[in-house]
């Protein structure tokens, strides 16, 4: 691909460079290490590029202020930490019913509480899914490398657009301090998403009406008048209590995206199809489990490594495929088996054999590999 | 939007015709309390306002400014002469 | 007189104020003032929080946002900045904006951002069944104050004034016709506006004080009864002015908008390296 632009940057500027690809045009933020670098590269290149930036008071008001922002039609995003994601739990589970576009990215550190802010953990990938109170939908994308932190903000805000819900991407300290060479992509190259809005103007009567499992088409504000509430609501957006307009209103903003699985799925697999030793394994923790399942097949060990990108909604079905074929199922993270948890769900316990660090170093391959010595292959 | 129309009860006298809608009084008294002549009383049945003393209203407009919830107000006439 | 046809989402009344509550007063003055402004409907954004207050947004017809306790104003922030041509009215309870709100609140004020805050503030939690809150009289019962509340109440003007907003007034819903102004001129003004309006609960509040408020019409008595106009207030003493509610425009200075600033930052740039 000669003439495209190569460049060799941090994780973290890869995401806020992916952000301005997809045409995020308002971040609202609070400084917190490991993901300040996201923040301070925005607060330079939205005023530049007719965007804008601000620095919130707290994580919640970083939320809420983007949360104000995608309503008027901006695409818009936070980054944070541990920490910081949370304190926004409660506004997220405030931009799922009321359905507004949001791209969260949380460069997760060690946990809990203060914990290791200066180094790597997979500490909120439970968090990510159950943080908030409520049945919710939750997206929550996965990268694990430099490239992917471009590719998979793009992918989120373009998720958060069309479904109109917020878009988690979880990265660590390491995925967003460490720099690696990426190809940017040219300007259309990947395809862009924009929300619908309906086009007629003064009152909009049903801004939450949606044909079945499609996601609602609602107005920009300024483009017409209706009601935003975090009360449960019916198609009118108006608060209701009505339990068969509850139930069918919250069974929606879960299905608009549970039934169109094809759209949000993705997922890599390495040599899975005859493994007899399965990693399932993500972020940063996911690259070293690459490394074992080289070397392993080097020494002709079966092995072979699934890694969701999106990792909520989890690719059960897939996952569940090649877990019952192999022998083991070797699940590598830096928390205390918090993706253990969902193998645990799909396939028999006496399979799974979980690889845990939570000392603030990066899992290594000899480590998972050590692991293997033991397995009767 | 959605226009809904509330019943309303309607007195007359020279100064003004006044506006009562018994669908939206909540019997507050604060019309009754604050008329400065009067001329509204509490219907002690239905327990919402009405303006028994019509001929008092000298239509300053105080119950409609003070209600809470829109369910008084009224329309002046204007005076013979003009 | 006056025709709220134009302004109400009808279909919703009645609201679900209490008989004799001061909020119906506020919306309508709220609504007079709008009038004046002569603002599109489509151009005016309503936001709150939770609480009673906070239902507001949901009778009026312009864009309107009912967001999570204590945090309209952050959401209001990010509106204004992304579309400073909208203007921008937040509708909050003493509690919603002054307790949980309270780190929004200030730094809104700091920023000077043109948003007009209008603090419905009746001096108790009143959608969770009469909480005492910042800025609840002291001694005054409540739900969790059964011994008479014990921490002392906030000055909303006071605070807004401190953390930086410049345009700060305080009206009651008694006088309602100097309400309407203070709002009219709170919307006109370019900066952080705030109207701190006293009102009334007696459901949750003036029931469990039943000596001092018998009734709600003797809550509205006492707003008639103790307010003092800046002017007069300013000759009388410390003492005199205890329990006293000083009405008027405290503040009204200009200062530059923060989102007039931050265009000015872009254009520099529209021109220039895009």
């Amino acid at each position: 691909m000669t003439g495209s632009k190569f460049e060799f940057i941090q994780g973290n500027i890869a995401c806020a460079k992916g952000a301005a690809y997809a045409g995020c045009s308002f971040f609202g933020g609070y400084p917190i290490t490991p993901s300040t670098e996201i923040a301070e590269y925005m607060s330079e290149y939205l005023p530049k590029n007719g965007g804008k930036f601000i620095q919130m008071e707290d994580e919640i008001a970083s939320l809420g202020s983007i949360i104000g922002a995608a309503l008027t039609g901006a695409k818009t995003m936070t980054s944070t930490s541990g920490p910081g994601f949370s304190l926004m739990q409660e506004l997220i589970g405030y931009a799922c019913i009321a359905e507004v576009p949001v791209v969260i990215v949380d460069i997760m550190r060690g946990g809990p509480s203060t914990g290791l802010p200066t180094s790597p953990a997979q500490s909120d990938l439970l968090q990510a899914k159950w943080g908030t109170h409520g049945d919710h939908p939750t997206i929550a994308l996965v990268p694990s490398s430099v490239e992917e932190m471009f590719t998979e903000t793009v992918r989120a805000f373009n998720l958060a657009e069309y479904f109109r819900t917020p878009v988690l991407v979880l990265g660590d300290e390491i995925i967003g301090h460490m720099r690696e060479k990426i190809r940017i992509p040219d300007p259309g190259e990947i395809q862009i998403i924009n929300r619908t809005v309906p086009d007629n103007s003064g009152i909009c009567p049903l801004p939450y009406a949606s044909d079945s499992g499609k996601p609602a088409c609602i107005p920009n504000f300024g483009k017409s008048r209706f009601h935003v509430t975090g009360l449960n609501h019916d198609i009118t957006g108006f608060p209701t209590m009505d339990p068969a307009i509850v139930a069918r209103e919250n069974e929606r903003i879960l299905a608009k995206i549970y039934e169109q699985r094809e759209i949000v799925d993705k997922w890599e697999e390495i040599e899975c199809k005859d493994a007899d030793i399965l990693m399932l394994s993500v972020g940063s923790a996911a690259r070293a489990a690459e490394e074992a399942v080289k070397t392993l097949r080097n020494k002709g060990i079966k092995a072979g490594l699934f890694r969701p990108l999106t990792l909520w909604p989890f690719p059960k079905d897939t996952f569940v495929k090649y877990a019952e074929r192999a022998k083991y199922i070797i699940v590598p993270e830096m928390n205390l088996g918090q993706l253990k948890t969902v193998a645990e769900r799909f396939t028999k316990r006496s399979k799974i054999i979980p690889v845990n660090l939570v000392n603030g170093e990066p899992i290594s391959p000899e480590h998972i590999i050590s692991v293997t010595n033991y397995l009767n292959i | 939007m959605g226009e809904k129309k509330f019943l309303e009860k309607i007195y007359e006298n020279d100064k003004c015709k006044l506006f009562i809608r018994p669908e939206l009084c909540k019997g507050c008294l604060i019309c009754i309390e604050f008329c400065p002549v009067k001329a509204l009383s509490l219907d002690k049945k239905k327990l919402v306002a009405t303006a028994d003393n019509i001929e008092k209203c000298i239509a300053c407009g105080l119950c409609e400014l003070r209600c809470p919830d829109f369910a008084i107000y009224i329309e002046k006439k204007k005076p013979k002469g003009e | 007189m006056f025709d709220y046809s134009k302004y109400l989402r009808a279909s919703k009344l009645p609201h679900i104020w209490c008989p004799g509550c001061g909020h119906g007063i506020v919306m309508k003055s709220i609504l007079r003032a709008i009038d004046k402004t002569g603002w599109e409907k489509d151009d005016i954004v309503v936001v709150s929080g939770i609480g009673c207050a906070s239902r507001l947004p949901g009778y009026v017809d312009f864009n309107t946002l009912h967001t999570a306790h204590g945090r309209a104003l952050a959401f209001a922030t990010g509106i204004k900045l992304a579309k400073p041509k909208m203007h921008v009215i937040v509708v909050s309870g003493d509690g919603d904006a002054l307790a949980i709100g309270g780190n929004h609140f200030i730094h809104a004020c700091r920023r000077n951002i043109d948003i007009t805050t209008i603090v419905f503030n009746n001096g108790i939690y009143g959608m969770t069944g009469g909480q005492y809150s910042p800025t609840t009289p002291d001694g005054d019962r409540s739900s969790t104050s059964p011994l008479g509340n014990m921490e002392p109440e906030f000055d909303v003007v006071k605070i807004a004034e401190g953390a930086g907003a410049t345009f700060t007034a305080r009206g009651t819903s008694y006088h309602v016709p100097q309400l309407d102004n203070y709002i009219h001129k709170a919307l006109m003004h370019k900066g952080f506006s705030v109207v701190d309006v006293i009102e009334a609960c007696y459901t949750t509040h003036g029931r469990v004080n039943k000596k001092k408020y018998p009734s709600n019409i003797d809550m509205l008595k006492f707003q008639k009864d103790n307010a003092i106009p800046i002017e007069k207030a300013k000759k009388l003493s410390e003492k005199e002015l205890e329990g006293k509610i000083i009405t008027g425009i405290f503040c009204e200075k200009e200062r530059t908008e923060f989102t007039e600033k931050y265009q000015k930052i872009i254009d520099s740039f529209s021109g220039g390296e895009k």
